[in-house]
Formats: structure tokens, sequence, C-alpha cells
């Protein structure tokens, strides 16, 4: 039902994430945002079983700015997100596990841009492009095919485009706005937001 | 004070029990936040009424078989049958089941008007006609109603002393974005029990009321406002957050608070079995400017016409509008009687269309 895609270039970060809240068959909310913001180039991107998502993403997200109130520096995305991988493994198995899937996004000033992907049964993956939900189906082959590790901004704002038109043409539900957002050595940038009409 | 050191005595014995159980999602980091909650006057410092048998695994207690599922519909009297159920493998849902009732909730420029329908029902048969699903809650806070009707009662009259005591605390109405955000955590330890709560709450957040009523805290608000700043200059908060507390900080306000967990703000709200037969009739009327008159109109036919098809959603109808002044309550009206007029109204229509033929 939600959908979540992240595609890395060279130096930056590209994510998007649908903008529908839905409760059974009504959709409760038509622009609700499904991006936390952990640090100042790192951004969480949180689908799910509907409490669990904000719950589990503010609760990372909590301990990411305790950790630099601490330590005076903040964690890199890979650290966050070995972190955030920690507590979905601790909870897997207790009597309260947390079903979310989870993109996290950012830039290191050391290593660079960094995607990674994490789902409910907490594996992490450390990928160039990703995608989560059921339109993760529909486009997956298309990021396959036309991504490049050396892409620039505009050819990957190009490839989301060609995602989104493909489910707008092929995906059983209505997704029509989509929440795009830059990651890059400058910090997070609010992207222009995709929505398609009826099909 | 007598309250005081009843609530202290309480806290005492959780603290001791905390060592043996966990209380909630959190583990040893719920316990600690207790532990820390009681030495500080903290939002956190309250006592959970929590029963003995949530000690086992929720999902043992809580999840139900799909022959039971059509009795859990907001019943007041359901039967119990044999507490807990002996399963060795918990039976999921077959899909969410949907709570009886028919409520909605939306903003204009006249405040937040409420409506819901009055009838309770337990398994195919109506437990009550005349009962009260939008709860007070406050002067200017109101809460709609789905569910079970039991479990919402009584978490709102938690919600209301909690509210209460946050007033008494820091001198000035909680909003309702962070009652929301109470109601929510207060519910978050009993996911996956058959707790069902699925309220809307509709309220007037007055920013410069509280202004006045904190006396020596004027300058608080400059302050914190100030570090508001300093604080997003250094990326702590996300900003869109920041942007729309700063938008909401007063005028009416809107929250759907869920058992589930989900918490979301918006302008137009419907709950219940009928939402889906209310929300096509208020999408098609409701914007900001409306009158007063025209909203409740809209509102009045939205709980008819889900009445009409719902089963579970009839008998009256009741509205509740909020303003700056507080909470007002409409008459409570006898759909009955509107089904009649309409009626009437058509077949008169008809006669006059076969008249001119």
């Amino acid at each position: 039902m939600e959908y979540l895609i992240g595609i890395q270039g060279p130096d930056f970060v590209l994510v998007a994430a649908d903008n529908v809240a839905a409760s059974s068959i009504i959709q409760m909310k038509h622009d609700y945002d499904k991006m936390f913001k952990l640090s100042e180039k790192i951004l969480l991107l949180c689908v799910g079983e509907a409490g669990d998502t904000v719950q589990f993403a503010e609760y990372i997200q909590k301990n990411v700015q305790l950790y630099k109130m601490r330590n005076g520096y903040e964690l890199s995305p890979s650290a966050a997100a070995n972190f955030t991988r920690k507590n979905l493994a601790d909870y897997l198995r207790s009597r309260t596990p947390y079903h979310v899937n989870l993109l996290l996004a950012g830039y290191d000033d050391a290593d660079g841009p960094g995607l990674f992907y994490m789902d409910y049964l907490s594996s992490l993956a450390k990928a160039p492009f990703a995608a989560h939900g059921y339109g993760a189906f529909l486009t997956l082959s298309i990021l396959d095919r036309d991504y490049k590790p050396d892409l620039t901004r505009e050819e990957a704002m190009n490839i989301l485009r060609k995602c989104v038109e493909e489910l707008n043409k092929r995906f059983i539900l209505n997704l029509h706005s989509f929440n795009v957002r830059l990651i890059d050595k400058d910090g997070i940038h609010d992207m222009e937001k995709l929505t398609v009409g009826a099909k | 004070m007598a309250l005081q050191d009843l609530c202290n005595l309480q806290h005492i014995l959780l603290e001791s029990e905390a060592a043996e159980q966990s209380p909630g999602r959190f583990g040893e980091k719920a316990a600690s936040s207790y532990e820390s909650g009681l030495h500080s006057s903290s939002l956190l410092d309250f006592y959970i009424p929590v029963a003995e048998c949530l000690d086992e695994s929720p999902i043992e207690f809580g999840q139900i078989r799909p022959d039971q599922s059509s009795c859990s519909i907001s019943s007041e009297s359901s039967p119990l049958p044999s507490l807990p159920f002996v399963s060795s493998q918990p039976v999921p849902l077959p899909f969410p089941m949907a709570h009886g009732t028919t409520t909605l909730a939306f903003v204009f420029q006249g405040g937040v008007l409420a409506a819901a329908d009055t009838r309770s029902s337990c398994s195919g048969l109506v437990a009550c006609p005349a009962s009260q699903k939008i709860l007070p809650i406050h002067s200017h806070l109101v809460g709609t109603t789905s569910g079970t009707s039991a479990d919402c009662a009584l978490w709102k009259r938690i919600l209301s002393r909690e509210l209460r005591l946050y007033q008494l605390r820091n001198g000035r109405r909680l909003s309702t974005s962070g009652a929301a955000k109470l109601l929510s955590h207060m519910l978050h330890p009993f996911k996956g029990t058959e707790l069902c709560v699925a309220a809307t709450l509709c309220g007037w957040d007055d920013h410069s009321g509280s202004r006045r009523a904190a006396q020596g805290q004027k300058t608080d608000l400059e302050a914190v406002s100030s570090d508001k700043v300093s604080l997003s200059k250094s990326s702590f908060l996300t900003q869109q957050p920041c942007a729309r507390k700063e938008a909401s900080l007063s005028g009416p306000s809107l929250f759907y608070v869920c058992s589930d967990g989900s918490r979301l703000q918006g302008t137009l709200f419907s709950v219940g079995s009928g939402s889906p037969y209310a929300y096509s009739i208020l999408d098609q009327g409701v914007q900001w400017g409306l009158t007063v008159a025209e909203a409740t109109s809209i509102a009045r036919e939205a709980v008819y016409r889900a009445t009409y098809r719902d089963a579970y959603s009839g008998n009256c109808v009741d509205i509740y509008h909020v303003t700056s002044q507080g909470w007002t309550r409409r008459t409570r009206e006898d759909l009955k009687e509107e089904y009649y007029r309409e009626k009437e109204s058509r077949r008169q229509t008809h006669e006059a269309e076969k008249k001119m033929l």
C-alpha cells in the first residue's frame, strides 16, 4: 500500500515516499510525511504497521539526537543504520516486535552518500537504489535497467518520474502524490512534490 | 496533599513491581523512564491501571478468533468467554473489524464541529439507542469515541484527569496536539490486546489565553520560541513540524488517535463502520468557509446518510461545536423524523411530477 524509494548518486541521495495515511480502505490523510529527520544529513523513511512506524522512528530519532547532545558530534549514516538495525533485531524476538520497513539515507562527510535498506526482520543492506512496498515490484526493474553509479541529479529525478508514472499506470491503488527530498553535502533539500493526475 | 500522597504511594508500588516485569514496549528503558519520572513531575508521571493479566503475553490475552470477532464490536456487555484464551497459536483477525458507529469531525472557519450517532450495538442487537459518543474532556476539548464503549469512556476520563493535572502543574492548558500525543502514548502499551479506542480530539488551542493564565511565565514563551529558533539552526528539531507548531499554536485543531498507534492531524476525519458513507457526503461539501448553520447541516446529513446505510449506526445524532469560547451542544435529534420527512418530500415531488405528465 505504501511506497518508498531511494536512489544514490556519486555525491547525493534522492528519496521519495508517498503521502497517503490509510486505515483499511479509507485514505485518512493525503499529505502525510513518512520521512523523519534524524540529523542534518540523515533521513529515515519508515512504513509498516500503523502505530509502530511513528513510535519506532521517533524513538530512533530522539536517540540519535541524544547521542549528539552527549558526545558533541553526530552519528554517521552507517552508524545510525546499524543502531536502527540493532534495535529492530532486539525487539524482533520480544513480545512486541516492530513491523516496520525502513530506508535510511544520509551523507557522510568522510564516506560520501549512503542508502541503507532495512526490513522488519532487521536485515540491513547498503544499496545503490532500493524500494519498499508493493510498488517496489513494479519499479525495481526500471531502476535495474536505468541506474548507473555516476548519474546526475537530473537523471535520478527522471528515473524517479518514470517509476511514479509506472505506478500510476499499473498499480491498483491511487498514490497521487509523493514527497521528494535530496541529501547532499549541504544537507537535506525539499524538492517539489511529485503529483500525478487521475488515471 | 492527600491525592499527591496517594499517587506517590502507587508509584512506589509500581516501581517495586517494575523490577520483575517489563511494563511496556521498551522493557528496561520504560522501567528507567518510570523511575526517572518519579523524581521529576514530568508528564509521564502517572499511574496506568494495568491489569495483572497483562503480565502474560498480550498476544495470548488479546487476539480473538474470527468466530468471536462479531461480539467485540462496541460491546457494553459482551459476554467474556474463557479469559485468557487457551490458544497455542494466536489467530489473526481476517481483516480489521470496523467499529460499529459513525462519528465525524471537521475544522472550518467557525471552529470545530463534531457529530456522531447514538447507537451502541452488541453482536447484532442494539444495546443502547441513546448512548453518548461525543464526550467533553474539558471546556475547550471534545472527543468523539469509536470502538469499545467501555474502553473509550475509561480512557477519556483518564485523559481528562491527566489534562487537568497538567493544567494545574503548568498553569496552562495542554494543546490538542499534546493531548493527542499523551493519549497515544498511554494507549501504546496495550497494542496487540483487545483494547479498541478510535477517537478524534477536537479542540480550540488558545495561545494568547495561556499567556494570560501563566502570569509569572510570560517571558518563558519568548524564551521557548527563541530556544526553538536556535535549536532549529543546529537542527535538533525537524523544521516542518516546527513550522506547523507555530502555525497551529492557536485556533481550531483536530487529531485522530487510534489504539493501534496512529495519531494524525487533519481537517476532516470520520471514524467507524459508517465512515465511508459519511466521507462521501462530507467530501462534497466541507470547506473552510462554511457558516455554522451550513456546517451543522452537512454534518447532520452525513450522519443521517450513514445511519441509513449502516446497520450499526442509527437512532439519533449529536452535534458539538467547539469555538474559542468553549464547546456547545446542539439538542439531540431523532433521525427517524428526518427519514420520514425526506420520504414525504420525495413522495410529494414524485406526485407533482406525475401530475405534470
